[in-house]
């Protein structure tokens, strides 16, 4: 089933709250998906830094803090629960290489200029307050909560997936086809690390964009590449987009209003938004690409 | 009456409207802060008049029985599934599957339905101001459905006997469906569909008619090469 939900914000009025309203959506999702949840919230920083999400499980904060500052200069160290934001002006090519290295216990959820990325199993709402997700503020999110029909319950199997800097992607639905898909890819170079067909739905993506094809363009080709059930929203660093398979029996909802766009599997989820009441409210259309921001 | 959802949970919304107490004579609800609950309303009974204010989610007025309902903004999945007999008018949107495999009464939706609408319908009227959604009408079995604008792909794909009216375009026809002639008795209950729900302004003869061609019905032994 799954729950997936996301928010750009138009204009700044609403930018402290992001995390406030990410977060009611989360918790109205239970019930689609009870046994993992994630977010990705994009945040505008400086612009020669980057920010790692790390999820470090088991490992001592403090310890790993010592090991990676003698081997990153000038990092700075986020903790949130058994996630790590690590922010240093040092290229991914170089970051991403220490941690395989160095640290082979700790994934590496996501990366970018301005995304932090937050997953694990459990309630949503036990996942969320753990994170959290109310105190963040940014100008777009995305949020998932996961019933596992396909692949194991674990922080791996958990969404948003991230493949490529400053992108994410959530799904609702199954794909019938990323075996095989996978292998194509990872022929091209795509690195995966789970078993997961959405992982290899945000790998296709991330592989087209660095093709230099537009998320729009790549959305309308994977109508045909992918094949399966499916509403996916995807996250850029400028915005998101939602597209629905043709056979759209993966329900998603979308609302707008002068200062937001909120989209959501089921309109229960976005009950709590701000002048909801008065937003122009409509389901996108089976095979149409929706963006905003990009 | 006023029952609010913020106050009360949805079941007892749900419990208090389908065991109503006869000796109060308390015919008229109306229910606010809705906020996209599912199956709100279903399952009701009695003749009674419900004003629910506000979008809700999933199965509203499912299995309805004699009620007369109103929603003052959009329903999600399968609003008046499975219903009987009374009336639903949604005044927003509805979300696909919309009065499937309902048996009677009268379905009005004031904007669009999205896909299936009707799927397996057996006997309900339905009526939509606006366009519908692919498959709609798929394997309906009988009733009407009127649509004022627009229906998608596969429109009454495998369908039995569900007269299908639509005024604008149909993106294409599911198999077995076909255009059928308007004669004067669907005129007049076109006509009496349309004064229902209360369309003044369109004209029965404006909208063309679609049926099934009732070659699926049997088996043909010609086919049997192919199974």
């Amino acid at each position: 089933m799954c729950g997936i939900v996301g928010i750009y914000l138009k204009t700044k009025k609403f930018e402290k709250s992001l995390g406030k309203m990410l977060s009611g959506m989360l918790n109205n999702m239970e019930s689609r998906g009870p046994d993992s949840a994630g977010f990705a919230i994009y945040k505008d920083e400086e612009k020669k830094i980057f920010k790692y999400s790390l999820c470090i499980g088991d490992l001592d904060f403090n310890k790993f803090k010592k090991e990676i500052s003698k081997k990153i200069n000038k990092s700075k160290l986020n903790q949130y629960s058994d996630h790590v934001i690590l922010k240093t002006p040092i290229e991914p090519k170089t970051v991403i290489k220490i941690i395989n290295n160095s640290f082979p216990e700790i994934s590496l959820v996501g990366y970018g200029n301005s995304i932090e990325i937050f997953k694990q199993v459990g309630n949503p709402k036990d996942v969320v307050k753990k994170f959290k997700l109310d105190s963040f503020s940014g100008t777009h999110g995305i949020g998932h909560t996961r019933m596992a029909t396909e692949s194991a319950i674990t922080t791996d199997g958990s969404h948003p997936y991230s493949t490529g800097k400053d992108e994410c992607l959530v799904h609702n639905g199954s794909l019938s086809n990323h075996n095989n898909l996978r292998r194509k890819l990872i022929k091209k170079g795509n690195i995966f690390n789970s078993e997961n067909d959405t992982e290899v739905a945000a790998g296709y993506v991330s592989n087209s964009l660095s093709n230099k094809k537009s998320l729009k363009d790549t959305l309308v080709s994977g109508l045909k590449d992918l094949d399966g059930f499916y509403t996916f929203i995807t996250g850029t660093k400028k915005g998101f987009a939602v597209v629905r398979d043709e056979i759209a029996c993966k329900p998603a909802v979308i609302a707008e209003t002068k200062n937001y766009v909120a989209i959501a599997s089921e309109f229960q989820a976005m009950a709590h938004l701000p002048d909801v009441n008065s937003a122009k409210i409509f389901e996108p259309e089976p095979g149409i690409v929706y963006s905003w921001g990009n | 009456m006023k029952l609010d959802l913020k106050k009360l949970k949805l079941r007892e919304v749900n419990e208090k409207l389908q065991s109503l107490d006869r000796k109060q004579n308390d015919r008229n609800f109306t229910i606010v802060n809705p906020e996209g609950n599912h199956a709100l309303c279903a399952g009701l009974t009695d003749e009674i008049n419900i004003n629910i204010k506000g979008h809700v989610g999933y199965y509203c007025a499912g299995m309805n029985q004699k009620a007369q309902i109103t929603i003052d903004g959009n329903v999600g999945t399968g609003v008046a599934e499975n219903m009987m007999s009374g009336k639903v008018h949604v005044k927003g949107n509805a979300s696909q599957s919309a009065g499937a495999t309902a048996h009677g009464g009268l379905l009005i939706i004031d904007g669009d339905a999205s896909s299936r609408c009707g799927i397996s319908m057996k006997g309900i009227d339905i009526i939509v101001k606006g366009s519908v959604g692919h498959m709609s009408g798929f394997m309906s079995q009988s009733g009407n459905m009127v649509v004022c604008g627009d229906a998608g792909e596969a429109l009454g794909d495998s369908l039995y006997e569900t007269n299908i009216y639509i005024r604008g375009k149909v993106k294409s026809l599911g198999a077995d469906c076909v255009e059928k002639k308007m004669d004067k008795n669907h005129i007049k209950k076109l006509n009496s569909l349309l004064k229902n729900a209360s369309i003044k302004n369109l004209k029965a003869e404006s909208f063309k008619r679609y049926g099934s061609a009732r070659k699926l019905y049997n088996f043909k032994i010609d086919n049997v090469s192919s199974y």
